[in-house]
């Protein structure tokens, strides 16, 4: 086993580390070019402005380490948000009723999708491409144009924080999302479904053999980034104060391009939910400093996701290809896309 | 040469199915709509509403024709809705800010979606990136770069010649439809009749194989998504001539995603190997009649995805001979299903 570099790390956390450098560094740019930028404030506020971002991407980390892709979350999110809208407005449906039955679509669209996926051996692609046109169709037959949401409720949870210091609170939004990410951490690294997933995703065959549950674990992990995606449309409905069914276009891309900065390979196995948290606070830091900016339009957070998704696969495919994970590179070779 | 390679090509059987949807969407509008099939001419053009679909449809069958290549070599171009909007955007800063004539324009504009698809082309080949993650920045970046061009603005032109390329005539009909046909017609002379196609196939089936028996496996895939690029070009131009205008924010968004289908319904499988040009413009023709035909039944065009979904699910199913066996019930030996790794 040849070690190429002489780090003091292993090579497989070096994709974690070098998302992390490029946060901070990014994140101290920003503070030197902008002021007010270097504050709890802005921190706080980079966790809840993305946190509907953030609950997808982590719920999308999971299906592409188990070796597959989800394109339907940006339409679930819009569709859970106006369906929320819909329960509270039109039909006096209590917000923590809507929520809950919202929150139980999400993992059965999800479990129906790995079902086809898995069974029929259908590719994940078309299977979830035809979900995202599906949820996204159907999110206009709930109503046509966004509606409002108002109820004392969501005005109790908007108020809702968690004082940090110097009067800055962590809003509702935020704690989820942190919380949605522990749940995710602790699954992912502690459970018995989080290791046959890495598992899956680096050699279904193998795995297979090994008599690990891959249908059982597969249609799970979609199911739960169906959970993901339907929490996230609701904690979107708590930041807009409305659902929107044309909301969340590009949403997954969005979400697959934080998995990927994250460090997590498309071929599945390699990978870690503390990455795509990185990842997305990249993002969120780059559109906030446009924002701080004022003179940048939003078409440079699109050149610069481009350009750092690009350093990243670089980066990544001199790691593997230089290290002895000669595997992901057959993996690539025997799945094409 | 092209009736052998329908023949040969038929793969299977795989491509019966998206022509039994389209005879059933066209059975559909016979009995609901009886305005589909008429047809009329008036100045020596032919009108009515196939015709429209003819024209309407070119850039998906365009986008699909050049997707057929670049998914027969087991990839997938994300990018060409943004290589539209770039060429779009080139065509119309060339030709409200200069004089150069139009030949000329296309060039550039083509030129630069060409280079876009190369670009993807190196990233796959080269430097061993996936096509999904690679295309996906080139997507982004596009996008991007395209605003850039335009400097955010909508640009509207009203010069003739760019104008009469989506909505000239040719022959009777309409200009887009000799567009698609030259393309095809010289597709399919060169996939056919020379050695690419061969080269392409080979290398989508099997690449460390074609690459040890002398195929430049790089080169192909190199080749086919700048070729992608160079059809997503053409449509873009075609795009931006329907609404004499750039509009980079929004031009092609989500027809990737109608390409990759028109592709895979056609027959082509998304792991690569056999491709069948045919079958993708006939995919390419059940999108866009699917389309027509929620437009005229009157649903509005933000519900028609949901058809757009079934169709989606329904063909993939029947290609899936999982589906197939559970349902024609043929007995087989019980074997452990093991999952294909490509």
């Amino acid at each position: 086993m040849r070690q190429p570099m002489n780090l003091p790390v292993a090579t497989r956390h070096v994709p974690l580390i070098a998302t992390g450098l490029v946060l901070v560094v990014l994140f101290a740019t920003a503070s030197v070019l902008y002021d007010g930028f270097f504050s709890l404030r802005v921190v706080v506020n980079l966790l809840s402005d993305n946190a509907f971002l953030g609950i997808t991407a982590v719920g999308m980390t999971f299906v592409i380490l188990s070796g597959g892709i989800d394109l339907s979350v940006g339409a679930v999110v819009a569709f859970t948000s106006i369906f929320v809208a819909a329960l509270v407005g039109s039909h006096q449906v209590h917000p923590v009723l809507a929520i809950l039955l919202a929150l139980c679509i999400g993992p059965a669209f999800g479990c129906a999708m790995g079902l086809v996926i898995h069974f029929y051996r259908l590719p994940p692609f078309l299977v979830t491409l035809a979900g995202m046109f599906l949820a996204r169709g159907m999110g206009f037959v709930v109503n046509m144009e966004s509606a409002g949401i108002q109820h004392p409720f969501y005005d109790r949870v908007l108020s809702f924080g968690i004082p940090v210091a110097r009067g800055v609170p962590i809003p509702a939004t935020a704690l989820a999302y942190l919380l949605l990410f522990v749940a995710a951490l602790i699954l992912a690294h502690f459970t018995r479904f989080g290791r046959s997933i890495y598992a899956i995703g680096g050699n279904e065959t193998s795995a297979l053999l090994m008599g690990l549950p891959v249908g059982r674990t597969k249609i799970l992990a979609y199911s739960f980034n169906g959970f993901c995606s339907t929490l996230a449309g609701v904690v979107a409905t708590f930041y807009m104060g409305s659902g929107n069914p044309a909301m969340g276009f590009g949403l997954e891309l969005d979400a697959i391009a934080s998995v990927v900065i994250g460090g997590t390979l498309l071929t599945g196995g390699s990978g870690y939910v503390a990455g795509t948290l990185m990842g997305t606070l990249i993002f969120g830091t780059i559109q906030a400093a446009l924002v701080f900016d004022g003179r940048l339009n939003s078409w440079w957070l699109r050149i610069a996701i481009g350009a750092l998704l690009l350093a990243f696969i670089l980066l990544q495919r001199f790691l593997s290809s230089r290290s002895t994970d000669r595997r992901t590179a057959l993996a690539q070779r025997s799945r094409p896309t | 040469m092209m009736r052998k390679g329908l023949r040969f090509h038929l793969d299977g059987g795989r491509t019966i199915w998206p022509v039994l949807g389209l005879v059933a969407l066209l059975v559909l509008n016979l009995i609901f709509s009886e305005r589909f099939f008429h047809l009329e001419i008036l100045d020596g053009r032919l009108y009515g509403t196939l015709v429209d679909v003819l024209n309407q449809g070119s850039k998906v069958m365009l986008l699909a024709v050049g997707m057929t290549l670049v998914i027969a070599t087991g990839g997938v171009d994300l990018s060409v809705g943004s290589v539209m909007a770039v060429s779009g955007a080139v065509g119309a800063v060339l030709v409200t800010r200069t004089e150069i004539p139009f030949p000329a324009l296309v060039a550039c504009a083509l030129s630069a979606a060409v280079l876009m698809g190369l670009a993807n082309g190196v990233l796959v080949a080269l430097a061993g990136v996936q096509p999904i993650v690679a295309t996906l920045i080139f997507m982004v970046l596009g996008r991007g770069v395209a605003m850039l061009i335009t400097g955010g603005q909508i640009i509207t032109f009203e010069d003739r010649a760019f104008v009469f390329l989506a909505n000239g005539h040719f022959l009777g009909l309409p200009l887009t439809a000799a567009i698609v046909a030259l393309v095809l017609a010289g597709t399919a002379l060169l996939t056919r009749g020379a050695a690419v196609g061969l080269f392409i196939e080979a290398t989508g089936n099997n690449e460390t194989a074609s690459r040890l028996c002398g195929v430049n496996t790089r080169m192909v895939k190199v080749l086919v998504y700048g070729f992608s690029g160079f059809c997503a070009g053409a449509a873009g131009l075609i795009a931006a001539s329907n609404i004499k205008a750039a509009d980079s924010s929004r031009v092609g968004e989500m027809m990737e995603l109608d390409a990759i289908f028109a592709v895979v319904a056609g027959g082509t499988a998304l792991t690569g190997g056999r491709f069948t040009l045919i079958g993708s413009i006939v995919g390419a023709l059940l999108i866009q009649i699917l389309t027509t035909t929620m437009y005229n039944l009157g649903v509005p065009p933000t519900i028609a995805p949901v058809p757009k979904a079934a169709l989606i699910i329904v063909v993939c199913l029947l290609q899936s001979e999982q589906f197939r066996r559970h349902f024609v019930g043929r007995r087989e030996i019980a074997r452990p299903t093991v999952p294909e790794t490509g």
